[in-house]
């Protein structure tokens, strides 16, 4: 290897160590913040490996202000909006697929760009008028303007490149339309189902601006009970910074066990965005 | 008719405007630089790939409640950063004249990577001919990016440009959860205001005037750059001839 080969390594390294750091610290800094007690939060300059761990933050997170219910709030609203947009939006790419209705699929993008505020102050009516606001119901709903479009926009993409051929043999070996979508289409599709499960999961779970009008006190999720928590503690920074990293590790952790489902369903969603 | 003499809303489309063109040009271009170098090959590519873009799946109230604490002026570890390399603290988000620009770094950090990959997109389908026939006329790898894989990226600069700017306008999560639009009303976008009109003073009915604007001006500057889009691919099929 020559001069100029080793020093483009050497560049190439340095520019990729340029690049991720910002995440790779902020979230190192993140952790770090979470398992120091207030003394070492404080400290000037700041401490990165505290002396002492202070692993209470996490345990006083657990036990303190509800967190499982919130916990468990999360994982009802999530799964729910997630399985029903599964379930509508699965045959509803399907359908647009095969049907090539390009013009139904320019409505689910102007679901993209509709700001989710919009959506609220009529069905925050509706669900007023009905008595549903101290349940999760209204969640579980309003989630799914979340869910079904990225549910169907990704299925589209997936429909669309699976070879038309092999449901054409299925209808001559006299298969009704339901049996060639459900024993043909969706085995093939099966990747493009784990890439939709996975996004419409993470962008719900994520979700914040629903729930801060939404939820009540019962009902909050989890990105809303960690906002509540700042006007509580605003000066205990350890359980605060516990509190988020536990909230997001679940979508970390997925982010990158399943990188390239996520990274596919991206780029796809996208890109046809345009 | 109180939106065109509300002050408070003119102030908010003007904030809107600032923080969306900040938050679309700053991660196109940090994030086709990324996007050239992860396009090169190199060890634990696909997880330092899977870190890159931890920040624009993470949730946003989580890593806000982070940055907050990292603006922080005293304690923050921001400013001890910068008296490293020897810069005066700063106020941040605690001031009215920085307070945009901070959020801009953090909707900057958070969103790069998804311009990334869409112009990683980009550059895995440009085919390699150009660049061997460059290469043999003895172009550098500067001039490689600037006449061929700049003008091969330009649609997907602009589809990036065009989901950015989207998301920008519509950005909610992180400004509320770090200022609500504060100190004053300084860092009170047309999101925010709508938020408070709604659902603070319950006036739904200005809401949903609000609202309707909001729509009309998204759908007003993706048009734009629809518009945009289309020009310059016939420039490109014209100038190509």
């Amino acid at each position: 290897m020559n001069i100029r080969a080793i020093l483009g390594k050497i560049g190439l390294a340095a520019a990729v160590l340029v690049i991720v750091s910002p995440a790779i610290l902020f979230f190192l800094w993140m952790a770090s913040l979470s398992i120091k007690f207030e003394v070492d939060n404080a400290a000037y300059p700041p401490v990165f490996i505290p002396d002492h761990f202070a692993w209470k933050n996490y345990a006083d997170v657990v036990a303190s202000n509800r967190f499982l219910t919130y916990f468990k709030n999360s994982l009802i609203v999530t799964g729910g909006a997630t399985a029903l947009a599964m379930l509508v939006g699965v045959p509803a790419g399907y359908g647009i697929a095969r049907m090539a209705a390009h013009k139904s699929a320019i409505v689910i993008l102007i679901a993209r760009i509709t700001p989710g505020l919009s959506y609220l102050i009529p069905l925050f009516l509706l669900f007023q008028w009905l008595g549903l606001l101290g349940t999760l119901v209204p969640q579980i709903i309003i989630h799914l303007v979340v869910t079904v479009p990225i549910v169907i926009w990704i299925m589209i993409g997936y429909f669309e490149t699976t070879p038309i051929e092999l449901e054409e043999a299925a209808v001559i070996d006299g298969a009704t339309r339901w049996q060639v979508f459900r024993h043909v289409a969706l085995p093939v599709a099966r990747p493009g189902l784990a890439v939709a499960f996975i996004l419409a999961v993470i962008f719900s779970w994520n979700n914040f601006v629903f729930g801060i009008v939404l939820a009540g006190r019962e009902t909050r999720t989890l990105p809303v009970a960690v906002y509540n928590m700042i006007s509580f503690d605003q000066l205990s920074w350890g359980p605060l910074a516990a509190a988020a990293l536990i909230v997001t590790f679940p979508v970390l952790l997925l982010t990158v066990f399943a990188q390239r489902q996520i990274v596919a369903g991206l780029t796809a969603g996208a890109v046809k965005g345009g | 008719m109180r939106l065109p003499t509300d002050p408070r809303f003119i102030e908010a489309v003007g904030h809107t405007l600032v923080y969306t063109a900040l938050s679309v040009v700053l991660p196109l271009i940090f994030g086709t630089l990324a996007a050239v170098v992860f396009h090169a090959k190199f060890p634990f590519r696909g997880f330092l790939r899977a870190v890159f873009i931890m920040p624009m799946m993470a949730t946003p109230v989580a890593i806000a409640l982070v940055w907050t604490m990292m603006f922080h002026p005293q304690l923050g570890v921001l400013n001890y950063l910068l008296s490293l390399v020897g810069l005066p603290p700063q106020l941040w988000v605690f001031q009215p004249s920085t307070v945009i620009p901070s959020l801009v770094l953090v909707e900057t950090w958070q969103w790069t990577p998804l311009v990334m990959l869409i112009v990683l997109g980009g550059i895995a389908a440009i085919p390699t001919e150009p660049y061997e026939s460059a290469q043999i006329d003895g172009a550098g790898p500067w001039q490689m990016f600037r006449y061929i894989t700049l003008p091969l990226i330009t649609p997907f600069l602009f589809i990036a440009a065009m989901i950015r700017t989207i998301d920008a306008v519509k950005s909610f999560d992180v400004i509320f959860a770090i200022t609500q639009g504060g100190p004053g009303s300084a860092s009170e976008t047309i999101n925010l205001y709508l938020y408070s009109v709604a659902f603070v003073y319950y006036d739904l009915g200005y809401g949903s005037a609000i609202a309707v604007i909001f729509f009309a001006l998204i759908v007003a500057l993706a048009g734009v750059l629809l518009h945009l889009r289309s020009r310059t691919l016939w420039t490109e099929i014209g100038g190509g001839a």
